[in-house]
């Protein structure tokens, strides 16, 4: 702990240099909200930026007449103290002025907002799922339904390698939509409050488990857009970000067809073989991707917290056992039932890697099928 | 006490000595003492904490501490901070200065005084010690949103639960000795409409604090039940609600918020007066302010939870009421500025932190009312943004007003002026340091920064950097603040009754140091 301490302030002193000395690598100073490429992501910066104006222009009135009277009427300049105090005219003038500009603030508000919150007509619905600490994405109208992983490389979080640009924001599984037409979003979450946001859509809206919360969006142009988790939900919170990748009609339908082909693929491969070193390889990515969050990458686990998997009772005794609780999970608990989550190569890969990695060493080998007989 | 009336030298007892003394104290100088020394110790220590989060946040990626530590440090530093510091501050303000201010002898009940204080010490140790329970300490926000703070909780979240209920008891008992006491023992003469503002801020938050603690008190429990006894308050999967959960904590965390800056208020009211030289302008409009900020607190407090999912009908009512609360803070803005017009004014330190406050505390209260307005907040909602904007209510607001109440009130605890050359260095030492660190903020909210995360993607890393240099800077001149109130206490230049040139009221009759017992016999208020 001191030692990562000492590094980390080591890193701290370093940036530190960095910035004051020879410039900085990232030299980006972003200081206003996004204006956004829908509709309502645009009258929402609007509204912001006319309450925004409202406020300093309030705030410079107020300040002029505090920095007037601060330099002014001084002692030291030999001012006299006035008289008076107590003024029902200037009382009632100074509540009335405020009261007429917050209704004229409040007529834009209360636009903008029934705009936003009209779910109303939409032409598709796409479900949105939060998990700790991944999205999942269900279409509602054409079947494909897919889990959404954080894929920012350990090694970048940890210092280790060089940052992309695009640090932090990279998934898997982008959440993909077609452009002009009106999709809703149904949330909700499998487990704590979560929250997903996508600052170019305008809006955020929480994830419930047990209720669905409904948003849409209507997008015009192509493109890639990047959001976050807004919601504290545990240890991973910052590490769940959203990709939207908006498509033509004609690419968007091109991609529909891939998702169910990729969809046949996945079931075909759940029947064939694998040997022990193609299990460990796909293994050791899929326990790094879904796993490594709570048991962390040495299987170690965090004591009280998150069980561990080297040495655990789960990953050396029964297969059976150790299967069930990859598939359907433990409830009441974080662990998630990746049944649903994992293909069933990737959670036969994963399971075998549990019990030979982290000096398990059992020499199991656990198969798609055995998964398929599982589930 | 019938004994007392043929005692003739009673009033000569000074302070007993040794520990017992604070132990055993049922005296309102000893215990807003007490209260004060634990608020300060616990600002340290929350400091502390932030001085860990901002070390992380120095730079993207992983630095000083795993992302579950973070969310414990988040965690404990709000909790610390509200619950320990900035609340028991307040009292200790109440405690010395209300009876000194209308002229009472001591609080109206002086051992449930003593009580309330002494719960504080375990309440926040218990809390603490959470640090080093297996499983970490409680790591989801100081709001704790339920199911992470229920089925996804560690387990010291029990104790936590606890900390917050007696927490609870002794604020509830605190607040019901301010009302006894406002109420019952006044000198004569003292009307209501005639007691100082700092007087009536805090009998009006301590009605927040008896309506609000025991909403607070039912959140918690009804976590500790869903947690150990089978309930599903919160759990939509035995019929609950996790929103409920929300409704509940902010219909005690929205008037908590004015529970911290309403007495705020009431200092600066005092402050400014005097250093102007001047009457202030409209004492019974400010009264009424007040008093409609605490009514209006009540009615608003779902504007924490615009993006959970609440009908429009309720969003809009939320917005519209939220926004009139900038109708009385206007109000009270514009009087401390009708107070400094065409006074005399000096630049003592206590006046100093008082004119920072106005021009902070309104640009939070500003970025308060971009916030009301609900579509804007789908964008604002829980990113920097409102980081920054309850660190300019709570630190430049609330923290800064005790400042300047110690600046301004210890000569007359202590005796001794304190150091106007240190007070200026800590003034400006802070103030600069404290916009580095939190005006940044903003803008990094408003780029689309979420609050607590330990890690962050390279657009928000130079402006995260600027704030924690700022951040650092803000610690040490806290720490440099110790240095200044022990040399007040051990020395300086004595201060005479009055103190300041232009102040009024009663606890500037009295001799400074004020003895250990003041108006025994009650004085003439014309």
């Amino acid at each position: 702990m001191f030692a990562k301490t000492l590094k980390g302030a080591l890193y701290s002193l370093w940036g530190a240099v960095l910035l004051l000395g020879a410039g900085n690598s990232y030299a980006e100073y972003p200081i206003n909200l996004t204006r956004g490429v829908t509709d309502i992501s645009n009258k929402v910066f609007d509204l912001h930026m006319l309450i925004f104006w409202i406020c300093v222009v309030a705030c410079v009135m107020v300040f002029a007449v505090l920095i007037y009277s601060i330099f002014t009427h001084r002692k030291s300049k030999g001012a006299v103290a006035a008289e008076f105090h107590e003024s029902t005219t200037v009382e009632i003038i100074w509540t009335t002025i405020p009261f007429l500009v917050l209704v004229a603030m409040a007529v834009p508000a209360t636009t903008t907002l029934l705009a936003l919150e009209d779910t109303r007509d939409a032409d598709m619905s796409i479900q949105v799922t939060g998990y700790q600490w991944k999205w999942k994405y269900d279409y509602l109208d054409d079947d494909i339904s897919f889990f959404s992983v954080l894929t920012t490389p350990r090694e970048q979080i940890e210092g280790d390698a060089p940052k992309d640009d695009t640090y932090l924001m990279d998934v898997d599984n982008p959440i993909v939509v077609p452009i002009n037409k009106k999709i809703r979003f149904l949330i909700t979450s499998n487990d704590v409050i979560h929250s997903w946001w996508v600052p170019d859509l305008g809006w955020k809206q929480d994830a419930v488990p047990g209720f669905i919360n409904d948003a849409w969006t209507e997008l015009t142009e192509p493109g890639t857009y990047r959001g976050k988790c807004a919601e504290l939900c545990g240890k991973d919170h910052g590490f769940m970000p959203i990709v939207l990748v908006a498509k033509t009609q004609e690419d968007y339908d091109a991609w529909v067809e891939d998702q169910k082909d990729a969809a046949a693929a996945a079931a075909d491969a759940s029947t064939q073989t694998l040997t022990m070193d193609e299990l460990m390889a796909k293994g050791e990515a899929a326990y790094n991707t879904n796993c490594a969050a709570c048991h962390q990458a040495n299987g170690a686990g965090i004591p009280g917290v998150f069980p561990a998997i080297a040495g655990s009772a789960v990953a050396t005794g029964d297969v059976a056992k150790h299967i069930d609780i990859g598939v359907n999970g433990v409830a009441g608990t974080s662990m998630q039932a990746f049944g649903e989550q994992l293909s069933a190569v990737d959670l036969a890969a994963v399971i075998t890697y549990q019990r030979n990695a982290f000096g398990n060493d059992t020499g199991d080998m656990v198969q798609p099928a055995d998964i398929t007989a599982a589930k | 006490m019938s004994t007392a009336t043929t005692h003739d030298d009673h009033h000569d007892h000074g302070a007993p000595s040794g520990l017992m003394r604070w132990v055993t104290t049922t005296n309102h100088k000893d215990i807003g003492t007490l209260y004060l020394w634990f608020a300060f110790t616990m600002l340290l220590i929350g400091g502390a904490m932030a001085m860990v989060i901002r070390a992380e946040l120095f730079q993207p990626g992983m630095q000083v501490v795993d992302p579950n530590f973070f969310n414990t440090m988040t965690t404990m530093h709000g909790l610390i901070m509200v619950f320990g510091a900035i609340m028991p501050g307040m009292v200790g303000l109440a405690n010395w200065q209300i009876p000194l201010m209308i002229g009472a002898p001591d609080m109206a009940l002086p051992r449930m005084n003593n009580w309330s204080f002494w719960i504080l010490p375990f309440a926040g140790t218990m809390l603490l010690s959470t640090l080093f329970m297996e499983g970490g300490g409680p790591a989801f926000g100081w709001t704790f949103y339920a199911p992470l703070s229920t089925t996804f909780a560690p387990a010291s979240t029990d104790f936590f639960i606890f900390a917050i209920h007696m927490l609870g008891f002794s604020s509830i008992m605190g607040a019901i000795n301010i009302i006894a006491t406002v109420l019952n023992m006044r000198a004569p003469g003292m009307t209501l409409m005639k007691m100082p503002l700092f007087v009536w801020t805090w009998f009006i938050t301590a009605f927040l604090l008896i309506a609000v603690m025991p909403v607070l008190a039912g959140a918690v429990t009804m976590m500790l039940t869903d947690r150990n006894f089978g309930t599903s308050f919160f759990d939509a999967a035995g019929g609950g609600d996790p929103v409920l959960f929300q409704h509940v904590f902010w219909f005690f965390g929205h008037p908590e918020v004015y529970i911290m800056i309403l007495p705020a208020f009431g200092v600066v009211s005092e402050i400014i007066p005097t250093f102007a030289r001047k009457k202030l302008f409209g004492y019974s409009s400010m009264v009424y302010a007040t008093a409609s900020i605490a009514f209006l607190s009540f009615i608003v407090y779902a504007h924490h939870m615009f993006t959970t999912g609440m009908p429009v009908a309720g969003e809009l009512y939320f917005m519209y009421a939220t926004i009139m609360i900038a109708v009385p803070t206007a109000v009270k803005v514009f009087n401390w500025t009708a107070t400094m017009w065409k006074g005399s004014m000096t630049f003592e330190t206590p006046m100093l932190w008082a004119i920072a406050f106005v021009f902070l505390f309104t640009i939070g209260g500003f970025t308060g009312l971009m916030m009301g307005i609900a579509p804007a907040d789908m964008q604002y909602h829980d990113t920097y943004f409102i980081v920054a904007h309850f660190h300019y209510v709570l630190v430049t607001g609330a923290l800064f007003s005790i400042f300047a109440a110690f600046y301004y009130w210890a000569p007359k605890w202590t005796g001794h002026m304190v150091d106007e050359r240190l007070g200026k260095i800590h003034f400006w030492w802070s103030v600069i340091s404290v916009n580095v660190l939190f005006f940044p903020q903003h803008f990094i909210g408003l780029a689309g920064m979420p609050r607590r995360i330990p890690d962050y993607s390279l657009q928000f890393a130079d402006w995260n950097m600027i704030s924690s240099l700022g951040g650092f800077a803000f610690g040490v001149a806290q720490v440099f603040f110790i240095y200044v109130i022990i040399k007040t206490i051990r020395g300086g230049k004595a201060a005479t009754a009055e103190v300041w040139e232009g102040a009024h009221g009663l606890e500037w009759t009295i001799p400074s140091p004020a003895p250990y017992h003041t108006f025994e016999t009650a004085p003439e208020v014309k």
